[in-house]
């Protein structure tokens, strides 16, 4: 019996692995860096987040709350009059940093030492950061998050507003921001959820088979 | 095939030139396909194909100086209010105890899947839409829950809480501040059953 050769010819192999990785490469949208873990209690609503124009609240389980909004150029906007209004005498490449940076966590006295940290020290002062404070009354000098709701809105009217919770979080802390954004008028917003299935049997469930039925 | 083959038509070939040694083209693949598939794994890691969903809440509209007196519109037989509290209990009862003389049954119960919250709801709608059909109720009266998170429930509470909304096709629920007489109400009913 002839000996067969072993060799196997990689060449369709290497073809499909690099088919896959452009089709990778091309479909991935990296998971935003976040400073806080948040897990999102679940719901049964589809509705997919949008992909420009949000404002994104968070509040971790201890209910600090950070905030960020997506577009550079209205980060831009926000930071420049921010810096302004409060006298906090940014430097160039703080307010870069605020532009291209994540979401940010602590209160405007802290604003400037924050920026200026390094990407490693962030993250420690992310930590520890006691996230930017609120209030139940809108106007209040001490309610931070209103400034900044209200100027991100200013600076893009079209802002959807979205609060991403952890299932931990208490009540109180919700309500301050629910609050905050009743204050300025904002009757409308969303919350960030995870997937969970309609359960069978409720008024939901029916709707769902219905409209599938009816396609 | 990876391998290519060399066009051999070199008219060097003369008698004089040293025939070089044909080099084999082949190239060995596997550690390219190991890199390739090293890159995929990465990608597919990093990669977020499911987006993120989102449940939209519309707050009732609320000024300071005006001041609606919206709750009194709606109907005592229509209402269900619903107390959220701590270890993500519910207590909820018929109505909206406006009366101080009739105080409700409260009861408790939780937010899993069979005889939790969601039959209350479904019960209470029953009831709705038993009222309706003997006339007692107008066509456009609609079962209103009224949720109310005391100040140790969690955010999850809350949206499990609008997900049995969704889930139940209820159209009017508010979210509004808990009472003194609604704690007064929970802490009764813990007392009653001090086993749970």
């Amino acid at each position: 019996m002839p000996k067969k050769s072993t060799n196997v010819d990689m060449t369709a192999m290497c073809d499909v692995a690099f088919l896959l990785l452009t089709f990778f490469m091309l479909a991935t949208q990296f998971k935003p860096d976040e400073p806080v873990t948040v897990t999102t209690p679940n719901s049964i609503s589809e509705v997919p987040l949008p992909d420009a124009d949000i404002m994104l609240i968070t509040v971790d389980p201890d209910g600090r709350i950070f905030f960020s909004i997506d577009n550079q150029n209205v980060r831009n906007d926000l930071i420049t009059k921010l810096d302004e209004q409060k006298g906090l005498n940014l430097t160039a490449e703080e307010k870069n940093n605020f532009i291209i940076g994540a979401s940010v966590g602590v209160p405007f006295s802290q604003l400037k030492s924050y920026l200026a940290a390094s990407v490693d020290e962030k993250a420690k002062l992310d930590k520890s950061a006691p996230g930017i404070p609120t209030d139940t009354v809108v106007t209040s000098e001490k309610n931070e998050l209103a400034l900044w709701i209200k100027e991100a809105r200013y600076s893009n009217p079209k802002l959807r507003i979205t609060i991403k919770a952890d299932a931990k979080a208490s009540y109180p802390d919700i309500k301050e921001v629910i609050s905050t954004l009743e204050g300025w008028k904002i009757f409308k917003f969303s919350l960030i959820t995870g997937l969970k299935a309609v359960p069978p049997g409720t008024a939901a469930y029916e709707e769902s088979m219905g409209g599938m039925k009816s396609e | 095939m990876a391998e290519m083959e060399v066009a051999d038509k070199g008219g060097k070939k003369g008698p004089g030139v040293k025939k070089s040694k044909k080099l084999s083209t082949r190239v060995d693949l596997t550690p390219m396909v190991d890199l390739g598939f090293l890159l995929i794994t990465f990608f597919m890691m990093t990669t977020t194909l499911n987006k993120p969903k989102t449940m939209e809440i519309n707050m009732p509209y609320k000024d300071d100086e005006e001041v609606i007196e919206d709750e009194t519109k709606i109907k005592e037989s229509t209402a269900l209010t619903i107390l959220l509290s701590k270890k993500h209990r519910v207590y909820y009862y018929e109505g909206m105890a406006t009366d101080p003389e009739n105080t409700p049954e409260v009861h408790v119960t939780t937010f899993k899947p069979e005889k939790g919250i969601r039959d209350v709801i479904i019960d209470k709608k029953n009831k709705v839409e038993d009222l309706k059909r003997r006339g007692a109720l107008n066509e456009k009266d609609k079962t209103t829950i009224l949720i109310k998170p005391d100040t140790n429930s969690t955010y999850d509470d809350l949206v499990s809480m609008l997900d049995e909304m969704a889930i139940n096709d209820i159209r009017v629920y508010a979210i509004v501040d808990i009472t003194d007489v609604d704690r007064e109400f929970i802490s009764e009913t813990e007392n009653a059953n001090p086993g749970n």
